[in-house]
This record gives C-alpha cells, sequence and structure tokens, in this order.
C-alpha cells in the first residue's frame, strides 16, 4: 500500500530542465505543474473575494449605512459575484484537479495538447486582469451585479464593457480546457481502460468539459451583444427599438444554469472519490453514477427559465421550465443515494477529506431541496430575488462546490506537495468552516422567506437578528479558513508516504509528489475501479 | 527534462478542430435564436427590409464559398497524391475565393454605410422596430461571419506555406485538413445566413 | 481510433457535390418567387440543412470517420434545436 521503493526520480516540483524557478513554471506545459498554477491563481482571487464578502456582512450588520454607501455596495457585490463565479467555481475543480490527477488517473503522462493548457491558463490570467482592471478605469465599477441584466447593463455608465470583456476571455479559456479534457480522455486512456473501467473523477470532467464546450460560447456571444448593444445601440434588448430584455434573460442563463452543473459536476466527482478511499469500500452503483453524471450535464441545458419566473414569460415556458427541473433533481438524488449507500457498513475513517465529503452530502443536500422550493412556480414568486436564493445558492456553490474543493485539497495536498499536514488542525478547522457557514447562511433561508430582498444595501428593522447571526458565522466561517490555510501551508508535516489513505485508483501508485513523467510504461489497469476486497 | 513530449496523434488533433467547430455552431447559434425570435415577432418588417440586400451579390458570395469548400477539400486529395503542386494550385484559388467574398462584402457594405442604413444612425433610429433589428443582425451576423473568414484564410495561408516548405505532406496533413474542417465552417455558417437574410418572403 | 487517412476522395466526387450544392443554391434562390408564404421559412431551412448535410458529409469527411464523429455531430444539433424550441415555448405564447 505505501511503497517508496522507487528510484529517487525528481518530482514535478523540482526544476529539471533549461529554466528554472518562477520562469520555468511559467513556461511548463506539465499538467501537474499547470494544476498548481491554477491552485496559486483561485487561492488568490478566493481571498480577494473573500474579503468582499465579509465586507458586506459588516456592513449589513445593521440596518443603515456603517462604512459605505449603497453604490459602493452595488459594486462590491457584483466583484464578488464575477470572481466567485468566473474566477473560482467554474474553473475551480475542474482545471485543479482535472489538471493534476485526471490524467494520471486514466494512464496518460499528460493531456492531449499541453501547449494549449497552459495557453488556456494565461487566458484565465489575462480574463482576470481584464476584470480588475475594469474596476478602475472608465467610469468606475459596475454595479449590475454579476448576471449584467439588461437593460440596465447596456445603459449604466459604469465599466460595463471592460468587465464583459474579461468574461469573454475566461469563457474562452473554459472552452480550450474543455476541448483538451474531452480529447484526453478519448484518447490517452491507458490500454485496458475502456471507459467503463475509468476512474469517477474522469467520468465527471468528461461531461463537465461537454457543458464547457456546448454552453460557453452562447454566453460569449451574448457578451459580445451586450458590448454591440453599448457600442452601436444594435437594439436587440432595447424596447425602443423593438428588442425585449427578456430575450437577455433567457441567452444569459441558456449558458449560465449549464455553468453550475460545469461547478457541481467535478465536486460531485471529487466526493465520489474521497468516500470509497475512506470508507475502504467499492462505490456504490458505478455505472449509475457514470450515467447520472452525463445525464445532468444533458438535462442541465433544458432548465435556465427557472431563473426567469418572474421576468415576463409566458405561463407554457414557467411549467415547460419547471417540469424540466424537477426531473433534472432525480440524477443528483440518485448520486446522493449512492454515496450514502458506499458508506453503509464500510470502515469509516475520519480524515479531514472524508469530513468534507460528508458536510458536502449534507450541505448539498440542503441546497438542492431549497433548489425544488424555488422550482415550482408559486414558492418561487414568494422567494425569487430574496435572500433565500442567496442563502441557497451559496449553500449550492459555497457548501457543495466550496467544500468538495477543500475536500480534494486535504485529499490529494500529500501527493501534490509530497508532506502530510496537521489532521487535527484541519479537523478543528472543519469545524469552525462548518459551524460558521451554516450560521452564516441559514439564517438567510428564514428572513428571506419573510421578505427580505437581495442585493440590497440596507434593510427593515425586523431582518437585524438574523443578519447579525450571519455576519457572527461569516467571521466564524473567516478564522475557520485562516486556520485551514494556515496549516497547508506550514511545512513543518511528516514526509508523505505513496498511498497515505489507501486510495485504489493510478495516483496513489505514483511516488508523493510524482515525477515529471508520469508513467514510463502504460500501467496495468485493473478489472474494475476501486478494486476494495 | 522541461515536460513530456506527447506522441503524435493526428485522430486526437481532427477531435480536437470538430470540438472547436461546435462550440462555433453554439456561438453563431446564439445569433440564430436572436434572429428566429424577431423574425417571429416582426415578420411583416422583415420581409420588406431583407428587400434592401442584394440578393444576387448575396447569390455570388453564396457560390463563390461552395467553390472555395471544394478547392480546399481538393487540395488535401493532392496533398495525400504527393501532389505539391495541385495542393498549391487549390489553396490559392481557395485564398481566391475568400478575397472575392471579401470584396463583396466591401460594396455590400458600403453601400448601407452610404445610404446611413446601419445601426446608430439617426435615420437607422426612425424606422420601424422590425427594420432596425433586421439591419442589427444582418451586420453582427455577416460581421461576425467575415471576421471568422479572415481567421479562417490566415490559417489557410499558413497552410499554404507549409505545403511550400513541405511541412505538410502526404504523410503529415492534419493541419491542412484541420484548416479545411475551419473554412467549411465558415461555409456552413454563410449556407444558413444567405436564405435567413437574404430571401425573406 | 482509426481516421481515413487511408481513404482518398477522388476529384471528380468533389465536383459532383459542388454540382449538387450548386443545384440546391439555385432552388432556394428561386423558391421565393413562387409565393408559399410561412412555409418559404421552412422550405429554405430544410434546403439550407441538406446543403450543410452534404458539407459534412463529404467535404468534412464525416462519411469516412468513425461513428463518434457521426454521434457527436448529432448530438449538438440536437441539444441546439432543443434549445430553440425551448426559448419559443415562451415567445409562441406572448
Amino acid at each position: 500500500m505505501t511503497e517508496d521503493t522507487h528510484i529517487a526520480e525528481p518530482s514535478f516540483l523540482e526544476d529539471t530542465g533549461k529554466r528554472k524557478g518562477i520562469l520555468a513554471w511559467l513556461t511548463t506545459t506539465d499538467h501537474k505543474r499547470i494544476g498548481l498554477l491554477y491552485l496559486w491563481s483561485i487561492m488568490v482571487f478566493f481571498i480577494i473575494g473573500a474579503v468582499l464578502g465579509e465586507t458586506m456582512r459588516t456592513e449589513l450588520f445593521k440596518p443603515g449605512q456603517q462604512f459605505y454607501g449603497p453604490q459602493t455596495y452595488n459594486a462590491i457585490f457584483t466583484l464578488h459575484g464575477l470572481i466567485m463565479i468566473f474566477l473560482i467555481v467554474i474553473p475551480g475543480l475542474t482545471v485543479v484537479f482535472g489538471n493534476f490527477v485526471m490524467p494520471i488517473m486514466i494512464g496518460a503522462n499528460d493531456v492531449s495538447f499541453p501547449r494549449l493548457n497552459l495557453f488556456a491558463w494565461y487566458l484565465y490570467i489575462l480574463g482576470a486582469a481584464i476584470v480588475v482592471i475594469s474596476q478602475f478605469t472608465g467610469n468606475g465599477p459596475p454595479d449590475t451585479g454579476w448576471t449584467f441584466y439588461a437593460p440596465y447593463s447596456t445603459q449604466t455608465h459604469t465599466n460595463v464593457i471592460a468587465a464583459v470583456s474579461g468574461a469573454f476571455v475566461l469563457g474562452f479559456s473554459s472552452i480550450l480546457t474543455g476541448l483538451n479534457f474531452i480529447v484526453t480522455i478519448h484518447r490517452l486512456r491507458a490500454p485496458g481502460m475502456s471507459f467503463f473501467k475509468m476512474p469517477l473523477l474522469p467520468w465527471a470532467v468528461y461531461a463537465t468539459a461537454w457543458i464547457q464546450i456546448l454552453a460557453t460560447p452562447v454566453i460569449g456571444i451574448t457578451l459580445l451583444m451586450i458590448i454591440a448593444e453599448r457600442t452601436f445601440h444594435i437594439g436587440f434588448f432595447d424596447p425602443a427599438h423593438g428588442g425585449d430584455p427578456v430575450l437577455y434573460q433567457h441567452l444569459f442563463w441558456i449558458y449560465s444554469h449549464p455553468a453550475v452543473y460545469i461547478m457541481i459536476l467535478p465536486a460531485m466527482g471529487v466526493i465520489t472519490e474521497i468516500i470509497p478511499t475512506f470508507c475502504q469500500k467499492r462505490i456504490f452503483g458505478y455505472k449509475a453514477i457514470a450515467i447520472s453524471s452525463l445525464a445532468i450535464a444533458g438535462v442541465g441545458y433544458f432548465v435556465w427559465g427557472h431563473h426567469m419566473y418572474t421576468s415576463g414569460m409566458s405561463k407554457e415556458a414557467i411549467w415547460t421550465f419547471s417540469l424540466l427541473t424537477f426531473v433534472v433533481a432525480v440524477p443528483s438524488a440518485i448520486k446522493v443515494f449512492n454515496w450514502v449507500t458506499t458508506m453503509y457498513k464500510g470502515s469509516i475513517d475520519l480524515k479531514p477529506p472524508l469530513l468534507y465529503a460528508i458536510a458536502f452530502i449534507f450541505l448539498f443536500s440542503i441546497g438542492g431541496f431549497t433548489g425544488l422550493v424555488q422550482g415550482a412556480l408559486a414558492t418561487n414568486i414568494q422567494v425569487h430575488d430574496t435572500s433565500f436564493v442567496v442563502a441557497h445558492f451559496h449553500y449550492i456553490i459555497f457548501g457543495g462546490v466550496g467544500f468538495a474543493f477543500l475536500g480534494g485539497i486535504h485529499y490529494w495536498y500529500p501527493k501534490m506537495f509530497g508532506r502530510m499536514y496537521n489532521i487535527r488542525v484541519a479537523n478543528i478547522a472543519w469545524v469552525f468552516l462548518f459551524i460558521g457557514f451554516n450560521l452564516l447562511y441559514f439564517p438567510q433561508f428564514i428572513i428571506g422567506y419573510e421578505g427580505m430582498p437581495r442585493r440590497y444595501f440596507d434593510y427593515l428593522p425586523q431582518f437585524t437578528l438574523g443578519q447579525q447571526i450571519s455576519t457572527i458565522g461569516g467571521y466564524l466561517l473567516g478564522i475557520g479558513l485562516i486556520i485551514m490555510i494556515v496549516n497547508l501551508f506550514s511545512k513543518k508535516g511528516a514526509k508523505a508516504p505513496d498511498n497515505p489513505w489507501g486510495g485504489k485508483t493510478l495516483e496513489w501508485q505514483l511516488p508523493s509528489p510524482p515525477p515529471m513523467e508520469n508513467f514510463k510504461t502504460p500501467p496495468a489497469v485493473p478489472d474494475r475501479p476501486y478494486d476494495y476486497d | 527534462m522541461d515536460h513530456i513530449e506527447m506522441p503524435r496523434d493526428d485522430a486526437g488533433a481532427k477531435l480536437g478542430m470538430w470540438i472547436f467547430i461546435f462550440t462555433e455552431i453554439l456561438l453563431f447559434g446564439g445569433l440564430f435564436l436572436v434572429y428566429a425570435v424577431m423574425r417571429h415577432r416582426y415578420s411583416e418588417d422583415f420581409h420588406l427590409a431583407s428587400q434592401q440586400l442584394n440578393t444576387f451579390i448575396g447569390a455570388l458570395n453564396t457560390a463563390v464559398l461552395l467553390v472555395s469548400s471544394m478547392t480546399v477539400a481538393m487540395s488535401i486529395t493532392a496533398i495525400q497524391k504527393k501532389n505539391k503542386k495541385m495542393a498549391t494550385l487549390f489553396l490559392v484559388i481557395t485564398l481566391l475565393c475568400a478575397g472575392i467574398f471579401l470584396v463583396d462584402k466591401y460594396f455590400e457594405w458600403g453601400h448601407k454605410i452610404s445610404l446611413s442604413l446601419y445601426p446608430g444612425t439617426d435615420l437607422m433610429d426612425s424606422l420601424r422596430y422590425g427594420y432596425i433589428l433586421f439591419f442589427s443582425l444582418y451586420f453582427f451576423m455577416t460581421g461576425l461571419h467575415l471576421l471568422h473568414l479572415v481567421i479562417g484564410a490566415v490559417i489557410l495561408t499558413v497552410a499554404l506555406v507549409k505545403v511550400r516548405l513541405g511541412l505538410i505532406n502526404d504523410e503529415n496533413f492534419v493541419l491542412l485538413e484541420n484548416g479545411g474542417l475551419y473554412w467549411h465552417l465558415v461555409d456552413l455558417i454563410w449556407i444558413f445566413l444567405f436564405p435567413l437574410l437574404y430571401l425573406v418572403t | 481510433m482509426i481516421s481515413e487517412e487511408k481513404h482518398v476522395t477522388p476529384y471528380p466526387v468533389y465536383a459532383k457535390v459542388l454540382t449538387g450544392l450548386l443545384v440546391l443554391t439555385a432552388i432556394t434562390i428561386l423558391v421565393p418567387w413562387i409565393n408559399l408564404t410561412a412555409a418559404t421559412v421552412l422550405i429554405a431551412l430544410l434546403i439550407a440543412s441538406t446543403k450543410a448535410g452534404i458539407v459534412l458529409t463529404y467535404f468534412m469527411h464525416l462519411k469516412m470517420e468513425i461513428m463518434l464523429f457521426r454521434i457527436l455531430v448529432i448530438m449538438v444539433l440536437l441539444i441546439y434545436l432543443s434549445v430553440i424550441l425551448l426559448t419559443f415555448s415562451d415567445y409562441m405564447f406572448r
């Protein structure tokens, strides 16, 4: 299980080529290094986005203005959304774990197009830079929300064109990554590894990549339309020229709903890898999970209208989308069932990755149920544009995608860096994160239901208690994040064995950290994945 | 070593190009969706506005692109038959066709612009909704298509150079194939643009 | 996964394909003169789709590629058409 009998080859972290140091990293085409480049970038942007969130929570501690005014508040929640959505959770698990782990899991030495892979990272950085620049140039940072709804986005004097240009570039990065991963999974699986012998993270990454390919171009063209509207007054979304603002919403959500499946599918893939390892039991329902990943990706294309029930859509559209929304919940529920069933009678090892995975199941389920509340028209009208929605998507995106991300980090950290972290401190951080998270967001369901609007800088006194509990939760969450990050950055951990957790997928057969060349000869492929006895 | 050299994979490269083509189909797809919605709402005005377009030039452009699609496909056959001369000839004809298309477009757009018939002018703003949206769509869709035509022409020029240098040959021609695929995409988009913009009744 | 590097399409095949495409183009130009009103759009789209199918099959070699490519193309087109249909579930009834 934990063998250290490999020849002492330099790991991928060491510079063995012509270039050294930062230059070696900035010109790398190695998928493991690129995965880490993304990890550092995402961490930096996450901290910025989180700080923005904390300032919002602080401002909302009491009714009335505390330390910044409504225009600033609008700009801050716009930027918070842009960063978190386009820089963190959409690329997120795909570019970190899809890059680092997926090729190893299928027995490949890299992705199909390594230089394109590096180019995609540069596009990511460029897109991020453009978004940052949009905050400081022109007529000031956009205040439209990350959703850029017309007609406000086509009329406001703030810096919309720069911000949407940044988003456009980021979309291109996403498309190229998706393209790379689809070809990789089709072409570079080790001999003997058919699709149904692949582990489930590559399955998740594969389904995700198709959404990246087929949905992202739609937001691409929509953002171009916004730019064209602001520059040439083309009128697609402008009633004064015969256009329809609701058409913008359609186009926007045709991408942005599948985008949430770009966020969650790799997260589910990571959870599906963690649970069998820490239960030392084969995943229950391998084929169901594989197929349900494709089903979620597929059906997820056809539910976007549930963001638009109150927009003025026809009622025929409303009940069509409502029905399809309930359908798409089914494959997710199948996965939850399979995870829990895997744990049943398993040999549970409560290490940090499993703690995050269990938290994921709990938080994702709450997020999922409250999604159904919004999927039904009658209840949707009550909660639309309230804090209820904010709580819902933070449970899914942060509680789901975020916790899966943290679980994945704690799972593959020894493999990536060759060191262990302090397990006890990691557990303590988790406690702060879990309690802080629930205190932060659960009250928002309640006040939202009672009428607290979202994206509002101020509020009625009756919502004060809920807002204050939420803010305190936010600070606890922040403390948890700090403890966690400090723990992971501490270099004092023991040297990591090849397979500290007893995992069955191919990456655990490589040294921790792996050498530059993953496999000198194609690896042996087990008869079935997750071959625990 | 600095990095791993992945072994050559032509089938993978081709799959990659097809996937990129899918993204382009969805990109233009968004525009076709807007067209469909607006035509549904303003069918009468779309019909009238479309009569402002020069159907003859549109048809000529359609024929030119179809010919260029044939010649780029033929250039691949030529390369496979080790016929560098014919491959070059076919690629040159393809690029000439691209040039003809560009010239036609220049005259078409130039004519409209000289009449102030483009988005944002006072004349345009004074027209009926259907007219405004038709012309917005006309310029946006043909403009985006033109951009892709230029990109395709650049790719094929690179391919032409590589053919001349022998870097693309009968043993290694996936770059030409992929360039050809991209060019066919440009043709495919126009196959739909032409009737939807020029032949609206 | 084999591609069709071994298969060389003869020049006359391409010439015949072009002829067919030009004929279809001529038909699509002439159809509006036969005043079929609403059906004209449908026929125009059908002819355009046929031309597109021919370009995909012969010029883009879909006929010679492995099944996977054909499945993917059909899947993409179906998804796109579904999106259009769903959008019209709004616009048809407003």
